[in-house]
């Protein structure tokens, strides 16, 4: 594949299959990188457990205090945006966990009082599953934010066919993800509490301009709530995989259900080309 | 002395805001002129660190004593470091807290929540 592309995998909430189809499409794609945004539990390795080339330690820059330099002028803390600091009789106080590193602090400060530190936020694991690159990255426990590893993960982008498996939610790592996606597939599954978290996901998409369709995941023959929303709201359904027995079982050992069931191999490329058509189309 | 107390309405007959940092407003007592004035709370629709601001915004205002349901443990490592007194809010009117307060009948605020973070 010569071209680049890069098709997002969401779902709205955790769950709903967006890493079982991730790591299915990826694998049918061959020639292909498969990344896993999903910073705070990653997964998709258990699947397709890449043989590992290389890993990198992470680090995102906080503010250290010289209190032999600081004056306690406050120019940092008020212009701080997101309050990580704080002046107590003429003395700094810095909340590590609620910087967001922009590294303003430093460069207004004018005693050369604040120092960039460098600190772990994670690990970033390269490593390939046959002809795929599989990129993943894992934050350290307790750390407030996997931003900065999100964009790490980006800027080790190689171009070609990109499948991201995206973050849960609807917040600033789904956010994140999706800066980088020509294509975003939604992943519902067909009860009320998938159909509102579809609809928050949508919304998400549809504010940063992304094309969008949704893969309505799980479906039986009762009323889907997610595909009700999808036809009341303009998102092309671009597939449907009914629930199946064997599906859940292969995948809840860790295996892919395209390198095991030759219908499943078509099913993903054939979803995979639809993909690609209606990205180009986009 | 001043003391502080997180107020939903400009008035010492309003309740005693449920949160600190998104307390719309702060009310300002001081013992000694028994005079009261009220604040607007520049962090009440922060999007993350409303504590920390809101603990900045009193301290700046020289407080002695912070009478409140309940604090965050980032606000409170400001307040403490400025040795503001925590107090735990009885639930009547601030008139009647303060009250209370002046009396020696509020304990001390002794148990500091994580916060309600969000990503």
């Amino acid at each position: 594949m010569a071209e680049d592309i890069t098709i997002a995998v969401l779902s709205g909430k955790g769950g709903t299959g967006k890493t079982m189809v991730s790591v299915n499409l990826a694998a049918v794609a061959g020639n292909a990188t498969y990344i896993d945004c999903d910073v705070e539990e990653p997964n998709g390795h258990l699947f397709l457990k890449p043989a590992m080339l290389s890993q990198e330690i992470i680090t995102i820059g906080k503010p250290e205090v010289d209190n032999r330099l600081c004056d306690g002028c406050k120019i940092c803390s008020d212009a701080c945006a997101f309050k990580a600091l704080a002046v107590v009789k003429k003395k700094l106080l810095i909340f590590p966990e609620i910087c967001h590193s922009c590294g303003l602090c430093y460069t207004l400060c004018p005693q050369g009082a604040l120092t960039e530190v460098q600190q772990s936020l994670g690990v970033l694991y390269t490593g390939h599953h046959e002809d795929l690159r599989v990129l993943a990255a894992e934050m350290n426990i307790g750390e407030p934010s996997g931003v900065p590893l999100i964009k790490a993960l980006m800027s080790h982008m190689s171009g070609g066919l990109t499948i991201i498996d995206g973050p849960p939610g609807s917040g600033c790592l789904v956010h994140e993800t999706i800066e980088h996606a020509d294509f975003c597939l939604l992943v519902a599954e067909p009860t009320r509490f998938g159909e509102q978290n579809l609809a928050l996901v949508h919304r998400l998409v549809t504010l940063m301009g992304k094309p969008a369709a949704v893969l309505l995941n799980k479906t039986t023959g009762d009323p889907n709530p997610s595909e009700a929303y999808a036809k009341a709201n303009g998102l092309p359904i671009i597939a449907s995989l009914p629930w199946d027995d064997e599906l859940a079982r292969v995948t809840s050992r860790g295996a892919l259900i395209t390198e095991e069931h030759g219908a499943y191999r078509q099913y993903f490329s054939t979803l995979l080309a639809t993909i690609l058509k209606e990205a180009h189309r986009a | 002395m001043i003391i502080a107390v997180p107020a939903e309405n400009q008035s010492l007959d309003s309740a005693i805001c449920q949160s600190f940092g998104r307390a719309p407003f702060f009310c300002i007592y001081d013992t000694e002129s028994e005079s009261s004035r009220f604040i607007d709370n520049s962090a009440k629709e922060a999007s993350g660190g409303a504590g920390i601001e809101a603990a900045q915004l009193l301290v700046d205002q020289n407080v002695d004593a912070l009478i409140t349901y309940r604090i965050g443990e980032n606000a409170a490592r400001v307040l403490k470091a400025a040795q503001t007194t925590l107090l735990k809010a009885v639930n009547l009117s601030i008139a009647d807290n303060v009250a209370n307060f002046l009396e020696g009948k509020l304990p001390s605020l002794d148990e500091i929540h994580s916060g309600y973070h969000h990503g």
